[in-house]
């Protein structure tokens, strides 16, 4: 029994945290693909970014979450999608608006964006330097321990405070997200545009518009992923090269501009990492008498070590580009 | 070309002139070269003309997949530490206490049976050509894959953890360095092509995340599988092609792998300049420049592709091996995507990608900026704190030093920004040759 604890709170809920996470960074690249055509690489920044701009606003006004009974960072976080939101159009503008005009080939909007990375990155690093920031300044991490109801399981199943903010706050982001998409104006014109650019600017959409709420809707969603990153572990500023592997293995997992898919792609990846580096000799201790004796002895069988859990999500793009380019729920653009 | 300067009438455009930006633009850079020899002194420079070489290298591999097929490489890091490992397993003295032991054997063995589970798992995954149906020998072969997988793995973890307890590492072959820059290539190449195999059939975009993601990969196997790299620990000295500093002095033992790096340079470049003009080169431009029709011509364009993103590898190969040799220092962590990948970027979009002449400028006027800018952000930043604990009695952070090299990342992605934006072609722009 203590076993199958361990494995929900070292695989299910883990693997939901972070699977959680990737969803949401991939909801935003994939709606940037589907709209922009291109890989936006600069999205693990702009999540970085909206968890530095909730640290600065938390430093600002320690006492704000305590008032309402939530922790500051999160009581914080709608200011900091906005910011981040408002950074994310201003960088389109500035930066790939032009590039647009010109017409150049989506790959030099890629070497683009990696260049915006880079700023963003320098930006952040010379203003919060390098080291890992708390985001939990004045409130502690409230910690509830659930103990199951059966004989013999005497570890609780554990859940932090953060993690249950992001469970919440990810079913809000898919449930908006779904009903903007299929029942506002706006959505259903950004999804005319990502079937047919061509056809929906013929027919009468302002594509500059679509172009700007899709930007706001990626930031606010990088905003929103970067800080329960944040919150569940803590604020590093040079996470994003980590970062972007999984999020852009979940959007091709579930298909390039398929919202929906990026969603099941981030779980996929983030259950697909902590399955791989979960140790699964603990679930195989109760049963160890009636074991071979060299399956009985192996230490540790987990397939990765910690140390190289990024490999999980490049094996699984890997995979998915060799047997199926177009993803989970056939994405579109491939060629 | 001899054909073409018969009839000049073929040339709608670029008819030859005299090259006015590339004598200036190199008479500033030697100038800056001269600059530096006057104010850094002549041990120092060299060793940055050498630096400035190897990058000049994979600047050039960058430039041939980025410039000739348009094939965006976001990876560079990796190839160049596929490289540098390859340099220092080749050339660093034999351990001979290991090879003595049975460690050796039992290292053989996981080896072996490696081999064979490779075998096994690539002939199960063909079985469908005897018949037994394509969907269940894939499965068998995938599940197949992973049970052999956590067996090898977890005899390799257990002789690695004895390997390092007895021995730190397992030492390197001894062999001359320039057998492993041979190697280094050969094994960049080698992941070249896999990765290549997967992505370069696929949207372009693909091939960026799939090579930045093997970089990542490739760092964190040679920083964290310490029997094989010694891991953080560090493997120094390796020995150089060329008499070390020790026996004939820093400026000339810098200057004789300079003139080494530098032959390598004027051979690549006189290769890939013919490559260029070959009727290979014409392909590649024509398959860059329009996939469709030049697939309706007949050319097979995966295969093309494939060809030049793993000799661009091979050279990323072959210039992080020098590199590593010339630092004599093999260090997994010094390998960052700033120094390896965008660095390399900016260097070839800035001189003129596909233009070699204009990536070996930018290489080294790229690089000089590059060492450079580090004292200069330093004095900057100091200036700056000065002002304000004047102005406003501020207070300074006490990690400045390490604050102030952000800048520079900060810097490196303005330049990809700006160099886009405004220079898209780079200095010395690509010359395309037009026929009537």
């Amino acid at each position: 029994m203590n076993e199958l604890v361990f494995f929900i709170n070292n695989v299910i809920i883990t693997g939901s945290v972070s699977g959680s996470i990737y969803a949401i960074g991939a909801v935003g690249v994939t709606l940037v693909f589907s709209i922009m055509r291109f890989a936006h690489f600069a999205h693990a920044d702009m999540m970085t970014f909206g968890a530095f701009m909730v640290l600065l606003l938390t430093l600002a006004f320690p006492g704000a979450g305590g008032a309402v009974g939530l922790p500051t960072a999160v009581v914080m976080l709608p200011l900091a999608i906005l910011l981040t939101a408002a950074l994310a159009v201003g960088i389109d503008r500035a930066f790939y608006k032009p590039l647009r005009a010109h017409g150049v080939k989506p790959i030099v909007m890629v070497i683009a964006s990696l260049g915006v990375t880079l700023m963003l990155q320098g930006l952040i690093r010379l203003f919060a330097g390098t080291g890992g920031q708390r985001l939990y300044i004045d409130d502690r991490k409230e910690i509830f321990r659930l103990a199951l109801p059966f004989e013999g399981a005497r570890a609780p199943i554990v859940v932090t405070e953060p993690q249950i903010i992001l469970f919440i706050l990810t079913i809000v982001c898919v449930v908006s997200l779904h009903l903007f998409l299929s029942r506002s104006r706006l959505g259903k014109a950004m999804r005319a545009m990502s079937d047919n650019p061509d056809l929906a600017r013929a027919s009468g959409i302002n594509t500059n518009l679509i172009v700007a709420v899709t930007w706001m809707i990626a930031g606010g969603l990088a905003a929103i992923a970067g800080t329960l990153l944040s919150l569940d572990v803590t604020f590093k500023p040079d996470l994003s090269f980590f970062l972007l592997l999984p999020i852009f293995a979940a959007a091709i997992v579930g298909g390039v501009g398929h919202p929906y898919g990026a969603i099941a792609g981030g779980f996929v990846v983030g259950f697909a990492e902590t399955l791989a580096v979960f140790n699964w000799g603990v679930l195989l201790r109760p049963f160890r008498d009636s074991l071979p004796e060299w399956l009985a002895q192996a230490g540790s069988l987990s397939f990765v070590g910690t140390e190289y859990k990024i490999v999980v999500p490049f094996v699984l793009l890997v995979a998915i580009l060799v047997w199926r380019p177009t993803g989970l729920f056939k994405g579109k653009v491939i060629t | 070309m001899s054909t073409q300067s018969e009839r000049p009438s073929d040339l709608v455009a670029a008819p030859s002139r005299f090259p006015w930006r590339e004598v200036v633009l190199f008479a500033v850079l030697l100038m800056a070269v001269l600059g530096v020899y006057a104010l850094m002194g002549t041990a120092y420079s060299t060793r940055m003309l050498v630096e400035a070489a190897c990058y000049a290298i994979l600047a050039l591999g960058l430039t041939i997949q980025w410039g000739y097929a348009g094939q965006f490489n976001a990876g560079v890091m990796g190839f160049v530490a596929l490289g540098g490992y390859c340099a220092m397993a080749f050339s660093v003295p034999v351990n001979q206490a290991f090879w003595a032991s049975d460690l050796a054997g039992e290292l053989g063995m996981v080896l072996l049976f490696l081999a064979v589970g490779v075998l096994v798992v690539v002939g199960v995954s063909r079985l469908h050509r005897l018949g037994v149906p394509r969907r269940l020998s894939t499965t068998l072969a995938v599940v197949l894959a992973l049970l052999l997988y956590l067996l090898v793995s977890a005899r390799l973890d257990e002789v690695a953890g004895r390997i390092e307890s007895q021995f730190g590492f397992i030492g390197g072959l001894g062999l001359p360095a320039w057998a492993g820059w041979i190697v280094g290539g050969a094994l960049a190449g080698v992941v070249g092509y896999f990765i290549g195999k997967v992505c370069l059939g696929l949207r372009s975009d693909y091939l960026a995340i799939a090579t930045l993601g093997i970089a990542e990969i490739i760092k964190a196997v040679l920083k964290n599988a310490d029997w094989l790299t010694r891991g953080t620990a560090t493997v120094s000295p390796l020995p150089w092609p060329v008499p070390p500093p020790g026996e004939v002095g820093f400026t000339l033992a810098r200057a004789l792998y300079l003139s080494v790096t530098a032959v390598m340079i004027a051979a690549i470049f006189f290769l890939l300049t013919r490559a260029y003009n070959a009727p290979w080169g014409r392909m590649i431009r024509a398959i860059r420049d329009n996939e469709v029709s030049s697939a309706a011509m007949g050319k097979d364009i995966n295969r093309r592709r494939l060809e030049i993103f793993v000799l661009g590898c091979i050279l990323m190969g072959i210039g992080g091996a020098t590199l590593a040799s010339f630092n004599s220092l093999f260090d997994p962590q010094g390998y960052l995507p700033l120094n390896h990948t965008f660095l390399v970027l900016v260097m070839v979009i800035l001189g003129g990608p596909g233009n070699n002449l204009g990536t070996i400028f930018g290489a080294v006027a790229v690089y000089i900026i590059w060492v450079m800018s580090e004292p200069l952000a330093l004095a900057v930043l100091e200036l700056v704190v000065g002002l304000g604990e004047g102005a406003f009695g501020w207070d300074a952070p006490s990690n400045l030093d390490s604050r102030a090299l952000q800048a520079r990342v900060f810097v490196i992605g303005l330049l990809i920004s700006l160099v886009l934006r405004y220079a898209p072609k780079g200095l010395l722009p690509e010359k395309v040759r037009h026929h009537g």
